[in-house]
């Protein structure tokens, strides 16, 4: 089992996220559960996201407390929510900033994760230039992609091919692709998946 | 075909392929997904003849059922929480007048203090109501209870409601097979009612009984409902003949072959039970579930007969009733009494408090090791700083408090008599 939580803010497509992360490890024959936190959501307050994926039958339905991975899709939530709290040793985060992680001054938080598994996209910059709006949760699903070879590229495309139509498919199908090399080449990974 | 759906989704899909021609229904979170992708499927006419009425409340909801199914048209509504009480008053309507409406109840909370999440409140609260209560475990169950639902109300000529999680099942997007038109078609054959409103051959329904003939029109009502039990069982395995799935049925052992210990419980949280009682039998622990998943009417000889055998029997209730204490617990109290079995009370998971794993866990390790009295009802995870400050600020005396809560889990007495042990008053 495979645990992913995606910390948000209402209107980041955090919820949209995790979906498609299932339909993606679905495609790929792997077993997926998507669920938000059910919250009061409004657009712009922190919300959380699941995702599981394994390679038997998922029954539980209770929260993910002990992820194997995290995504941020709003740096501003580091400090405003304990968004590591219960990760794996091995977990992987993935925060969506322009800067690398060493400059996000959150050794603290991380402390006892390997360093290789702690990753930045420029998501919403991304998404900023070739769809015009910041939308950040596309790019961060090819980031994970790359980050952690649970699900691939293509999957991640399908996903989105299937969750949005025309233009903003193909855009998004583009964004996560260009994350998915930023992250490949940052992790030093260049051989192809 | 399975995909990775939501359940909401798939239940409407469901619905659809089971050819509703009237859905009337309000929406409230956390049933909305369903309801709105029915009348998706209407307006595109992609569920068609169907009329999809917009409707003022709850009430009106389910009056317009009423008179739809009654004019002889199958019918779907959809509710939750307070939704479902606002209808309470036509409830006994359908059920009185055996029409077959099918309806998702999406369980969420009752307020006040208003609380959107899911436990079973609302339709433990409507369980005398002459309505079937099926409790989907997945949301693949609930897509097959509600085409089950149709066949059933309609050869019982009653009303069903297929009870599902809100949120936790309703929001959840998992893989899901919707069984195709065809195999829905074979399975459910085209309503044929009872009796028909028809303004050319009028006549009346429900007309006015007195204290001559009330209690056989209740007697026989009863034993209508009873039927249901031999109905689900045979529709379950017909269901399973037709789309190759078991899905349903009354009752549901899982592991339960020469289990000492056992957990009762109704809808989602069967899932995580089911993983702990894995861990708990690689351990050497004789353990089993026990998943109702019919609980009105109640399938007590199947109940009696799951939990045969077990020496303490651990009831999951996520409801509980004020003033008196479990709803789900007292049956099983009394479904096994004399038998020896000791049962264990817990009310867990009110206004979505998640049950997790770890936290069943450590209440089958505690009933293992005698920490949990079976003469008191336990709440799981309960924060007791929490009520013991609220309770000494009210000035509760200190005697009152320390009897409500002591041994590490906050207790309410399991037979009810409140008085008894000081509950505080006011």
């Amino acid at each position: 089992m495979f645990n992913v939580r995606i910390h948000g803010r209402g209107g980041q497509g955090a919820v949209t996220s995790a979906e498609m992360l299932s339909v993606a490890a679905f495609d790929e024959g792997l077993h997926a559960q998507a669920f938000p936190s059910f919250g009061s959501e409004r657009t712009g307050a922190p919300v959380v996201a699941f995702c599981r994926i394994d390679d038997e039958a998922i029954r539980a339905h209770d929260p993910i407390t002990e992820p194997d991975a995290v995504i941020v899709q709003d740096p501003t939530l580091l400090h405003l929510v304990p968004v590591f709290a219960g990760i794996s040793a091995g977990g992987y985060v993935l925060v969506n900033t322009s800067r690398p992680f060493e400059e996000l001054m959150i050794h603290d938080l991380v402390d006892g994760l390997d360093p290789h598994r702690l990753v930045t996209v420029p998501a919403t910059e991304l998404s900023r230039t070739r769809l015009g709006r910041a939308m950040p949760n596309t790019a961060l699903l090819g980031g994970f992609a790359a980050l952690t070879g649970l699900v691939s590229l293509e999957s991640v495309q399908r996903a989105i091919r299937q969750r949005f139509a025309g233009d903003v498919a193909e855009a998004n199908a583009e964004i996560a692709a260009s994350a998915y090399d930023h992250v490949r080449e940052a992790t030093g990974s260049h051989d192809h998946a | 075909m399975l995909r990775q759906i939501e359940g909401s989704r798939a239940v409407a899909d469901a619905v659809a392929r089971c050819r509703p021609q009237v859905v009337a229904a309000y929406p409230i979170s956390p049933q909305t997904h369903i309801v709105e992708g029915l009348s998706d499927l209407v307006r595109t006419g992609e569920l068609a003849p169907c009329e999809y009425l917009m409707v003022e409340s709850e009430f009106g909801a389910l009056s317009a059922c009423i008179g739809a199914s009654a004019a002889g048209a199958r019918t779907y509504t959809a509710t939750a929480s307070q939704g479902l009480l606002f209808m309470a008053e036509a409830l006994p309507n359908a059920s009185g007048l055996g029409l077959p409406i099918v309806m998702t109840v999406a369980n969420r909370a009752i307020g006040a203090p208003i609380n959107i999440w899911n436990d079973h409140s609302d339709a433990m609260s409507q369980r005398d109501s002459g309505w079937v209560q099926l409790f989907a475990e997945s949301n693949q169950e609930a897509v097959d209870l509600h085409i089950q639902a149709y066949a059933l109300a309609e050869r019982l000529s009653l009303p069903v409601m297929v009870c599902m999680d809100g949120f936790v099942l309703t929001h959840a997007v998992e893989e899901i097979d919707v069984p195709e038109q065809e195999q829905v078609d074979a399975f459910l054959p085209p309503f044929v009612p009872r009796q028909v409103l028809d303004p050319s051959e009028p006549i009346t329904i429900g007309a006015m009984v007195g204290p001559e003939a009330f209690t056989e029109v209740k007697y026989l009502a009863g034993l209508q409902q009873l039927r249901a039990l031999d109905e689900i069982a045979v529709l379950s395995t017909e269901f399973e003949r037709a789309v190759g799935r078991v899905s349903g049925g009354l009752v549901d052992r899982y592991r339960m072959e020469d289990a000492d210990i056992a957990v009762v419980a109704l809808g989602s949280v069967l899932g995580s039970v089911k993983d702990v009682v894995d861990v708990l039998r690689n351990e050497g622990v004789r353990i089993g579930v026990v998943g109702v998943k019919c609980f009105r009417p109640w399938p007590l000889d199947e109940v009696r007969q799951a939990l045969a055998g077990t020496e303490r029997i651990i009831v999951l209730n996520r409801a509980f009733s004020v003033g008196s204490g479990s709803i789900l617990g007292q049956d099983i109290r009394l479904t096994v009494a004399g038998s020896g079995s000791t049962v264990y009370d817990v009310v867990a998971g009110l206004g979505g408090r998640p049950v997790t794993r770890a936290s069943v866990r450590t209440l089958i390790d505690d009933v293992i090791a005698d920490k949990v009295d079976p003469d008191e009802l336990h709440f799981l995870d309960l924060n007791e700083q929490l009520v013991e400050h609220e309770l000494q600020r009210q000035g509760t005396p200190a005697d009152v408090s320390d009897r409500l809560l002591h041994n590490g889990s906050a207790r309410l007495p399991a037979n009810a008599d409140f008085r008894a042990t000081g509950w505080p008053q006011g």
